[in-house]
């Protein structure tokens, strides 16, 4: 197990490296990072002095290799805006970023394992009708709509909630309720239509011939086996949420986190910013996906880890 | 004997079960009547679709939406295990006093429960062993069932095992609680032939030991010779014989029997086509109100159109027929050609 993590976050290193290489190209290659941080008044000196301080002026391999290096260093240089190092307002983001999708994906789990077994304990029975609709609602609503709606609601109308910003758990509730209802829609469609399934296979026969309770079946052998679709999904949520639902999210409820952060970072051309979240972003990702493998070996003994 | 020790452990009556399907209701079972006594062996023979196996369920409770048990009951010792008021405790015979042992070992066992769990588990429902006396007699299952190493396979997952260890396992978890009823779902269709025969000699010997009565459902009627006492064999969705495996085989009576063992290949037969019977079985979303083997039946008559009783055989013991012209050989005195030959 431990050689698995190793050799994973080996493999994970060489995807971080990847994703260095397109942001270099993009950035550097296909982008001018002079003409976006410069006001468009700058002189021609002024530039060429700002390219020299970046080491714009160097050969491309050099500046891949001094680039690499400050990665490694997470040396993501200043803030244009913020004005101080870029992963220094990084750290100070990513926290809440964090706290956001572990409240809001957390719940979403919690609910959509309950949820989707009792509506696939009668197929076609009241609960799962009322489900099935509220889960295809739910996967279809916009995220950013829901966010909106849930501040009339409860900010705006009933006035119980606040309408945006990060302070105690008060402020937690909407943006992370937004941010798990379309998750929590998709999950629970998945249990369902997964533990129906699983209830119908041979095995599930077999404990029933045992003489097992039913809660022995449903609990002991076939919710098990719907761990396994059930945990790819809910990495993807997660996966999918830091790269983009808490974007809006954040954005709608003026959440500090890093998808708050890296809109106004692009709003400002304040590419280094951009650089250390994007970076941050995807070490995250692979992070999550060693995570998933490891809980995969634990649920799933017909896996081989190599 | 005192009369309880008489009667029959399990009594099938009549039982019907259907089925509801996009076309329409489809009549699994038409009024099945069966009954096994205290040792005894019993082999349900027929084609696929003739109700073997929805008989077996019904037993074990195990028939689901789309299907229901429309008429009849089941009886063990006496007591219906079909009342919904007497549902927990027919929960409490099966897995303990009836076992089941399904068809296909590949995907009878829960893939992510390592088999010692999957036979211990039954020993503490029903016995209410601590998991550590549990874990013990599992062993002792293990070696009982031919399967070396225990303490090592006990570990093993379902697929880190062949089939015939496999289909031992779930031999091993059927015979846990050492149950007096092992019904046996075709256990040896998806093994190995040479796998067959050593699973096959297993239930028999389980059988010796234990006392077990046996309901064995098969295709195979090379399976049923040699391990069998008595034989029903099923058409459509009900019995149309019965008698013991000799009279069955040797001196079959009903037309269905004589071309089901006619298309039985032998060995020491030097046929160079197999011999089948023409046509196929009826369907059963809309069964014949007769016989349900008149349209494929070499001496079919007028009479055939209303449906023969399942009557008694003279001269044969607990044998029955459910033919208004039960001969001996219905095929050779047939003027129509019988059954259609076709290349192999």
């Amino acid at each position: 197990m431990g050689r698995f993590i190793l050799r994973r976050l080996g493999q994970g290193f060489l995807v971080v490296l990847g994703v260095s290489l397109v942001v270099f190209v993009a950035m550097r290659v296909f982008g001018d990072p002079a003409k976006v941080m410069l006001p468009l008044s700058a002189t021609t000196e002024q530039r060429a002095e700002f390219e020299h301080l970046i080491g714009l002026d160097r050969p491309l391999p050099e500046q891949f290799v001094t680039f690499i290096g400050e990665l490694a260093t997470l040396d993501f240089g200043d803030s244009l805006w913020q004005r101080r190092p870029a992963m220094e307002v990084v750290f100070e983001r990513l926290p809440n970023t964090l706290m956001l999708v572990g409240a809001g994906l957390g719940f979403a789990m919690i609910m959509a394992l309950p949820l989707g077994a009792l509506a696939a304990l009668r197929p076609g029975g009241i609960i799962d009708r009322v489900t099935v609709i509220g889960g295809l609602v739910g996967l279809s609503t916009p995220q950013f709509w829901l966010g909106l709606l849930l501040i009339m609601l409860f900010a705006v109308q009933l006035r119980i909630l606040p309408t945006s910003g990060i302070g105690g758990v008060s402020h937690l509730i909407l943006p992370a309720l937004t941010l798990a209802l379309p998750s929590m829609a998709r999950m629970v469609l998945l249990v369902r239509s997964q533990v129906i399934d699983e209830l119908n296979q041979q095995y599930v026969k077999t404990a029933r011939a045992k003489g097992l309770r039913f809660h022995q079946v449903l609990f002991g052998h076939a919710l098990r086996n719907v761990m396994i679709p059930f945990i790819t999904l809910a990495g993807w949520e997660v996966i999918s949420a830091l790269a983009g639902y808490t974007v809006v999210v954040e954005s709608v409820f003026a959440w500090p986190g890093l998808g708050h952060t890296a809109i106004q970072a692009i709003q400002r051309n304040d590419l280094f910013l951009l650089q250390a979240i994007v970076f941050t972003v995807a070490i995250a990702i692979v992070l999550v996906n060693i995570l998933l493998d490891v809980i995969y070996k634990f649920i799933d003994p017909r896996i081989k880890l190599a | 004997m005192s009369p309880a020790a008489d009667r029959p452990l399990l009594e099938i009556e009549r039982l019907e079960v259907e089925f509801d399907t996009r076309r329409g209701v489809v009549r699994g079972l038409r009024g099945v009547d069966l009954s096994i006594g205290r040792g005894e062996t019993l082999a349900i023979v027929g084609e696929s679709g003739s109700g073997k196996s929805v008989t077996a369920q019904a037993v074990m409770g195990l028939i689901d939406v789309p299907g229901r048990i429309v008429g009849g009951d089941v009886r063990w010792k006496g007591h219906s295990l079909l009342s919904r008021s007497r549902a927990r405790q027919a929960r409490d015979i099966r897995g303990k006093e009836i076992a089941l042992v399904f068809q296909d070992p590949m995907t009878s066992l829960n893939p992510l429960i390592r088999v010692g769990q999957q036979i211990s588990e039954v020993l503490r429902r029903h016995l209410g062993m601590t998991r550590a006396d549990a874990d013990l007699r599992v062993l002792d299952l293990l070696e009982a069932v031919g399967i070396p190493a225990p303490p090592r396979r006990a570990k093993q997952y379902p697929h880190e095992l062949s089939g015939g260890m496999r289909q031992r396992v779930m031999i091993a978890m059927a015979i846990a609680c050492e149950p007096e009823l092992l019904i046996a779902d075709e256990p040896t269709t998806a093994l190995d032939v040479t796998i067959q025969a050593q699973v096959l000699e297993l239930i028999a010997g389980l059988q010796e030991t234990l006392g077990l009565s046996v309901l064995l459902i098969t295709h195979d009627l090379g399976v049923v010779a040699g391990l069998c006492d008595r034989v029903a064999v099923m058409y459509a969705g009900q019995i149309v014989e019965t008698g013991s495996a000799e009279d069955v085989f040797e001196r079959p009576a009903h037309p269905y029997t004589q071309g089901l063992i006619r298309s039985t290949p032998r060995l020491d037969d030097h046929m160079e086509r197999l011999v089948s019977i023409d046509g196929a079985p009826p369907s059963l979303l809309a069964p014949p109100p007769g016989c349900a083997f008149y349209e494929r039946c070499p001496i079919a008559e007028a009479r055939c159109a209303t449906l023969p009783p399942l009557i008694p055989i003279p001269n044969r013991t607990a044998g029955s027929v459910a033919c208004w012209r039960a001969t001996t050989n219905a095929w050779d005195s047939a003027s129509v050609p019988p059954g259609e030959l076709r290349a192999v």
